[in-house]
């Protein structure tokens, strides 16, 4: 791989890159299958397989290339495959369809209606990107590459325009223009606080001290949310061109990617990436002939979701445990190794080469007054389209789970939304025609976060919920302080009780006492959010809470203290499925008398409530049944 | 340790010689060389680098990712985070635990297999997810995880 010396060699590069493409695909059409995490555990890995057997097979290896790419987003339909140029979108391929594909498709041009996407209101098949409800209703500048990328090949990033921001940045704009840009962008941080990352740069330009660091935050710990894994597995470059153009803003020559343990297929690509990009000249010394130098080092965190905090990241980094530290001295005068730092989460860093190329001005007049750009959401959970979801910022709930993500699935009634992951809140159903922005979420309690979107339906208990973020982070608490520490403790265990049936009128106050001791007196933004599930649970749930404390009652089915099952004899076929997975040994079979049939019975005495029955019971049958604030009807007289 | 893991584990460590912070990265490699960190591993790292035990064993004891005791043959991770969850993960956990008479976080008595809970493996569209020897599961059923199970048998 040749260095690049120059912005003039990047754009013949370029050029040559695209017009060697347009002659290929001109005459062959070429197919991009989606290889990130999401559609290789719905079994991509064998259909890329198949494709290149078929290639093979028939002899056109050589002619059409088949590129394996970045997650386009909509992981609910994979493995995804596209065929250009006609741009045509298979969801849900298996390896079967592949021979199929290339004889229809590739070489004769038709549709294969099956595995085209139908609209689940209409009826009609969509063949493209922008046909698809998906899609249609988003704005993809920050994802629409990774279905056109092959995120370990640097040349196919370069061909759709990379590093031209980069080339810009370093040949016309001074570092203090590039902050410029970035500030009147109104780019705010996309790891969850949301400060402006403008006003983070000129702060970390202006400390004194050398050498200055420049940080990519990609330890996702937000558990529900995963954008920035598809960023940095599907187009690692974007984030590194962003990196170093902030590298040239502060007047850092050296780069730092953390990558959480938990992403494998994320670290090998960054690390690719970093390497050709050496190769390349575009990282190293005298970068593309400006006089910029710049080095990347790689890092893997090893699973602490405290470390994903930016003082204890950078404790990390030095090879220390991933602690918070206070910050008296903010981290952009005294971070990495006590070194004026600037540390950005992924998408922040990718958005950078986005204003750069298009213009502040441009991108502030995408979104809300106080909130610029787009946002990648991943919306999860209990709805029908699940995958990453990039929309201006503004757009509100309702339109993005039921335009975007085509409702909640089996008919059920939409409960609320969770935002924000362990430090948001959950938003109750009446809210969903809110506009979605940093501003908007923080007031109704919750809070932008990375940008999960939890959907829940009538299933969910809000307590539970609750219990299960607190439980969370009292895992994931470093100790280090004593409001989360203890507070979590103390939260846990009265979550504990109220989930278990044996709540106390005083419960509920005494969550509120603890929770404003922690938001006041911890040291790290971990500790000062920690209650924020729980609050935000009390204030738009409380119903839900006094079912459990008074009546011992679940409305929602779900906390195991409070429910009993038991068995249907009239629907109960005593196929034994339920007897041969419990757990307890609680079921035995009740003998029919006078000709009756037999059924399955459960001992209440020995029942663990664990569900199970539940679940193993045939869907045809459906014979387990459950209650919740009043105990079993007697089964055998 | 024999005197094989001894080569490759200096080859590792001679990959951070001269570098600053090196020592998470250090335990990580070994770790995929050895599968979990033996106690007299320690004891020979801090001689080899002059960093205190005391030191290299609270950083192996507070990341998740360093396992200080051995684990099965087969690794399995069940994912704990917020879709999965609201999608029925606790159940896949319980039920898998029963199936394999132990609780998570254990090894089989056999050696065979070691389940573990993970808060969020970024799969978030198509829980519950678990992973088997590093292969993702999507959407997995009480069935599917008892067939992922008996299929390492």
């Amino acid at each position: 791989m040749p260095r690049i010396a120059s912005a003039r060699e990047l754009e013949l590069l370029r050029e040559g890159q695209r017009s060697r493409r347009d002659a290929k695909r001109s005459r062959e059409a070429w197919i991009a299958i989606c290889a990130g995490t999401g559609c290789l555990a719905l079994g991509a890995k064998k259909v890329i397989d198949a494709f290149r057997a078929e290639l093979r097979r028939r002899d056109l290896a050589a002619e059409i290339v088949l590129k394996e790419t970045g997650c386009p987003g909509f992981c609910e339909k994979g493995p995804i495959v596209v065929v250009y140029p006609e741009g045509v979108h298979y969801l849900k391929v298996d390896p079967k369809d592949v021979s199929q594909i290339v004889e229809e498709t590739v070489l004769k041009g038709r549709l294969i209606d099956r595995l085209l996407y139908v609209d689940p209101v209409t009826g009609e098949k969509d063949v493209h990107e922008e046909e698809i409800p998906f899609y249609k209703h988003q704005t993809r500048i920050l994802i629409n590459n990774n279905i056109k990328i092959n995120p370990k090949n640097i040349d196919d990033y370069i061909a759709e325009g990379g590093y031209g921001a980069l080339a810009r940045a370093l040949s016309s704009m001074t570092p203090q223009e590039v902050i410029e840009e970035v500030k009147s962008s109104g780019l705010r941080g996309r790891g969850g606080g949301g400060f402006p990352t403008g006003l983070k740069w000129e702060a970390a330009r202006e400390a004194e001290g050398s050498p200055k660091y420049v940080i990519v935050n990609c330890d996702e710990g937000d558990p529900g949310a995963f954008m920035d894994r598809a960023l940095m597995e599907g187009n690692p470059h974007s984030v590194l061109e962003g990196l170093m153009i902030g590298g040239y803003a502060i007047g850092s020559e050296e780069g730092f990617i953390y990558v959480r343990a938990e992403y494998p297929l994320a670290v090998e690509n960054a690390r690719t990436a970093i390497a050709q990009a050496r190769e390349r000249g575009l990282l190293g010394e005298d970068i593309l002939g400006s006089g910029f130098n710049f080095e990347v080092r790689l890092h893997r965190g090893a699973g602490a979701f405290v470390s994903g905090e930016s003082t204890a990241l950078m404790n990390a980094l030095e090879g220390k445990v991933g602690e918070p530290k206070p910050k008296y001295v903010h981290t952009s005068e005294r971070g990495l190794w006590s070194r004026p730092s600037l540390l950005n989460n992924v998408e922040t860093w990718a958005n950078i080469p986005v204003i750069i190329n298009r213009g502040a001005l441009w991108f502030s007049s995408i979104g809300t007054e106080g909130s610029k750009g787009t946002k990648i959401f991943s919306l999860v959970g209990k709805v029908n389209n699940t995958g990453l979801v990039e929309v201006p910022m503004g757009m509100t709930l309702r339109e993005i789970i039921f335009d975007i993500g085509g409702g909640i699935p089996g008919g059920k009634r939409v409960k609320g939304v969770q935002t924000g992951g362990p430090s948001g809140g959950i938003i109750p159903e009446g809210h969903l025609d809110t506009p979605v922005d940093f501003d908007e979420l923080t007031r109704l309690g919750s809070m932008m976060g990375s940008g999960s979107i939890i959907v829940l339906d009538e299933d969910t208990c809000a307590v539970d919920l609750a219990r299960y973020f607190v439980d969370f982070l009292c895992d994931e608490s470093c100790g280090k302080c004593v409001p989360c520490r203890e507070g979590l403790l103390q939260m846990r265990n009265i979550l504990g009780e109220i989930v278990a049936g044996r709540g106390k009128g005083e419960d509920l106050d005494a969550l509120v006492d603890i929770a404003s001791l922690m938001k006041a007196a911890s040291l790290c933004a971990l500790g000062r959010t920690a209650a924020n599930p729980a609050l935000s649970t009390i204030r738009h749930f409380r119903d839900e809470y006094l079912a459990h404390i008074e009546d011992q009652r679940c409305p929602a089915m779900v906390c195991e203290g409070l429910i009993s099952y038991f068995i249907r004899p009239d629907l109960c076929i005593a196929c034994g499925l339920c007897e041969k997975n419990c757990p307890a040994e609680a079921i035995s079979e009740e003998e029919g008398v006078g000709g009756e049939k037999s059924f399955m019975v459960i001992d209440q005495s020995r029942c663990t409530r664990c569900g199970i029955c539940f679940h193993v019971c045939p869907s045809k049958v459906m014979a387990v049944a459950r209650t919740s604030g009043r105990s079993a009807p007697q089964q055998v007289p | 340790m024999d005197a094989v893991d001894l080569v490759k584990v200096d080859e590792i460590i001679e990959r951070y010689r001269g570098q600053e912070g090196f020592l998470i990265q250090l335990l990580l490699d070994l770790q995929g060389e050895l599968n979990w960190i033996p106690r007299d591993l320690i004891d020979y790292l801090s001689e080899r680098s002059g960093v205190p035990r005391s030191q290299i064993y609270r950083i192996a004891s507070f990341y998740k990712a360093i396992n200080l005791s051995p684990v099965g043959r087969h690794m399995i991770h069940v994912c704990m985070g917020t879709a999965c969850q609201v999608r029925g993960a606790q159940k896949v956990l319980d039920y898998t635990a029963s199936k394999l008479s132990i609780k998570p976080e254990e090894t089989t008595p056999d050696q065979a297999f070691t389940l573990r809970k993970v808060n969020c493996l970024g799969c978030c569209s198509m829980g519950p997810v678990m992973t088997v020897d590093g292969e993702y599961h999507g959407g997995v059923t009480l069935e599917a995880a008892e067939k992922a199970l008996k299929d390492l048998r």
